[in-house]
């Protein structure tokens, strides 16, 4: 026969529990920021896109000169076949209308952010508000929804926004960005579409129903959050592709008509592509400026994703 | 006065271009207060259909159902979805079988239990929390104020189970509907879960129709067994009058497919011949009777019907397993 347990062994067990299961819940988005944290590819993209947005920011004091003003000592060595490199107060030389280059590349990062976010953001929100609104209601709302994005996407998208662009009667940095939204929408709305339908069928939002749950709080409550993983990392993708399509339509005459505003797709697009041979670097600096900063939201965003996946908590 | 009272339904899935096929065909059956019903088969039989068309939760589009569902003298069928969406979760609540993927996964576990209470009693989403702890405690989930900020994976299936039941409990409804809710569990667990029901449904003399294909489950909990077979019910009876004699061949043959522990060794299961698939339309006679082993040529040729046997039973075959006359 064995002794029964003593009472001290039976407290000890009751703490070692009370020990091993003090863990306790926390909030989705603290622990997720918590996991944002300790991820070293959050912390590489959020120090980019934080740099970016600092010189951005405070280009005017960063910058060393005005970036539309020509100066004297770079106009007069430049010809069609030379254009200055660096030199003493120009340390990235100058630009084909002898602008002092590195100034224009630290405003250009102003104009790049805000034409890339901006056409990212619209073309996410008009997208998520189509793919929801298809995913949910279904039937011919579906259909026509979802016709319309084959339509969109069965054109080139360069070739869209162009056309989208020559309709606005007269063109701005707003038409620009507008555009490539739009391009942007159809992409949105098939993936959130598409999950929202996975959604839809899943055994979650069966058991929503059989609770009498009302029709749009299941989409606001159980469809929607579940399906804007996909959207999110799309997100971080098309903001890289939103300024090259930008900087092309900069390219092609139909953007801002302006030609003292400094934005990398355009100075990669026009100028780099003109003078290439001339001056490569006046295409190699935009270049890597737009895909560091690509990249610094791709990272961000993958962690991000990865942080609010309730499935990778621990 | 029975409390749900199933008249007659059927579900037909019927997709442009293809045969429609009869999931439920004319299935009667009655619920009364505090009855805890089951319905029994294998799988395919229609169980699931059934609860869903009395949830009113099967898509709109490629079926159709007809008969009545009468809950408490009102038809479930003829109310308008939005209608329909006031009764379900405060008069009858459901359980699924898979606890993981019935539950949101990236809401916590209290919000999900407060949604209910919010949406049917009106409760402030404060109050609610308050109440979804104690519900969680009622359920047996240990430490419960934690639990309500955890997210369903972090919970383990027999606690997940536990909440499910709590959700589908928190507004006390008249009725509760459990599909296979211990299927997707282990089996320690299935019998704490089995506990756990039977004593909620006792305390709040709550209504259960437990589907399952387990007849472990049937002999603990029901009061009544409705066994189903290719969309219709042939055989109802008490829960020992069905153990004890089973008059229908497929009854029996169920019960003869429990491996038993008082059995030799080396003697072989019992197994019913074919699957599900391998049956006829019951236009044309007995849909089990291609699987039958007591078959006669008076099974085939037209409809066998429902006979009322007696108790409330009802028994739907032309050559029964003949009753023991007792010695």
């Amino acid at each position: 026969m064995t002794r029964a347990l003593s009472d001290v062994k039976r407290r000890r067990i009751d703490e070692l529990i009370a020990h091993t299961s003090d863990a306790g819940g926390v909030s989705l988005l603290r622990d997720a920021g918590r996991r944002l944290v300790r991820n070293p590819t959050a912390i590489v993209g959020a120090a980019i896109i934080v740099l970016f947005l600092i010189i951005a920011i405070f280009a005017p004091l960063v910058a060393p000169h005005d970036p539309v003003q020509r100066f004297p000592e770079l106009t007069q060595n430049l010809t069609v076949d030379t254009i200055p490199g660096a030199q003493a107060g120009h340390p990235l030389g100058s630009d084909p209308l002898g602008r002092d280059f590195a100034s224009r590349m630290i405003y250009g990062a102003r104009q790049t952010l805000f034409v890339g976010v901006l056409a990212t953001l619209i073309g996410l929100l008009a997208g998520v508000l189509l793919g929801a609104v298809a995913g949910a209601v279904g039937g011919w709302v579906d259909a026509v929804v979802m016709r319309l994005t084959d339509v969109m996407l069965a054109l080139p998208s360069l070739l869209l926004a162009i056309t989208l662009v020559a309709l606005a009667r007269e063109s701005s940095q707003w038409t620009v960005i507008v555009a490539v939204a739009i391009v942007n929408v159809p992409i949105f709305a098939r993936l959130l579409r598409g999950s929202m339908l996975a959604q839809r069928e899943s055994d979650h939002v069966l058991a929503a129903r059989a609770l009498g749950v009302k029709q749009r709080h299941i989409v606001s409550r159980h469809m929607l959050p579940n399906s804007l993983t996909a959207v999110i990392v799309q997100a971080t993708l098309t903001f890289a592709v939103a300024i090259l399509d930008a900087a092309a339509l900069s390219f092609l005459g139909l953007g801002d008509p302006d030609i003292n505003r400094a934005e990398w797709g355009l100075m990669l697009g026009v100028d780099g592509v003109r003078y290439f041979e001339v001056r490569p670097e006046l295409a190699y600096y935009p270049a890597l400026a737009i895909i560091l900063v690509a990249l610094g939201f791709t990272l961000l965003g993958e962690s991000i994703r990865e942080a609010l996946d309730p499935k990778n908590r621990r | 006065m029975p409390l749900l009272d199933v008249r007659d339904l059927s579900v037909v899935f019927q997709r442009k271009g293809t045969r429609p096929v009869r999931a439920v065909d004319g299935v009667s059956f009655t619920v009364e207060p505090g009855q805890t019903v089951g319905l029994v088969g294998e799988s395919g039989c229609g169980k699931s259909v059934t609860s869903l068309a009395i949830m009113g939760l099967l898509p709109r589009r490629g079926n159709k159902v007809t008969g009545e569902v009468r809950f408490d003298e009102t038809d479930l069928l003829k109310l308008r979805p939005q209608d329909l969406r006031d009764w379900r979760g405060r008069d009858i609540g459901m359980i699924f079988q898979d606890p993981l993927s019935s539950l949101n996964p990236v809401i916590p576990l209290g919000l999900q239990v407060a949604e209910v209470l919010e949406r049917h009693q009106g409760r402030t989403r404060k109050a609610a929390l308050k109440q979804a702890r104690d519900l969680l405690d009622a359920v047996g989930i240990p430490d419960p104020d934690r639990r309500l900020d955890e997210f369903p994976h972090q919970l383990s299936g027999g606690m997940r189970q536990r909440a499910l039941i709590a959700i589908a409990l928190a507004c006390k409804p008249r009725l509760l509907i459990a599909d296979e809710p211990t299927t997707a569990l282990d089996v320690t667990i299935q019998a704490q879960i089995l506990t756990l029901l039977k004593e909620l449904v006792d305390d709040s003399g709550t209504a259960l129709v437990m589907i399952t294909h387990d007849l472990g489950v049937v002999a603990g909990l029901c009061d009544t067994v409705n066994v189903l077979y290719a969309g219709k019910v042939v055989e109802r009876a008490y829960r020992h009058q069905l153990f004890a004699e089973p008059r229908h061949p497929y009854t029996h043959g169920l019960l003869q497919s429990v491996p038993r522990l008082d059995v030799d060794r080396g003697e072989r299961l019992h197994q019913i011949r074919g699957s599900v698939s391998d049956n006829i339309p019951w236009s044309e006679g007995c849909a089990f009777a291609p699987r039958c082993d007591r078959v006669i040529d008076d099974c085939i040729g037209e409809t066998v019907p429902l006979e009322p046997t007696f108790r409330g039973g009802a028994l739907r075959c032309t050559n029964p397993v003949p009753q023991e006359v007792p010695a």
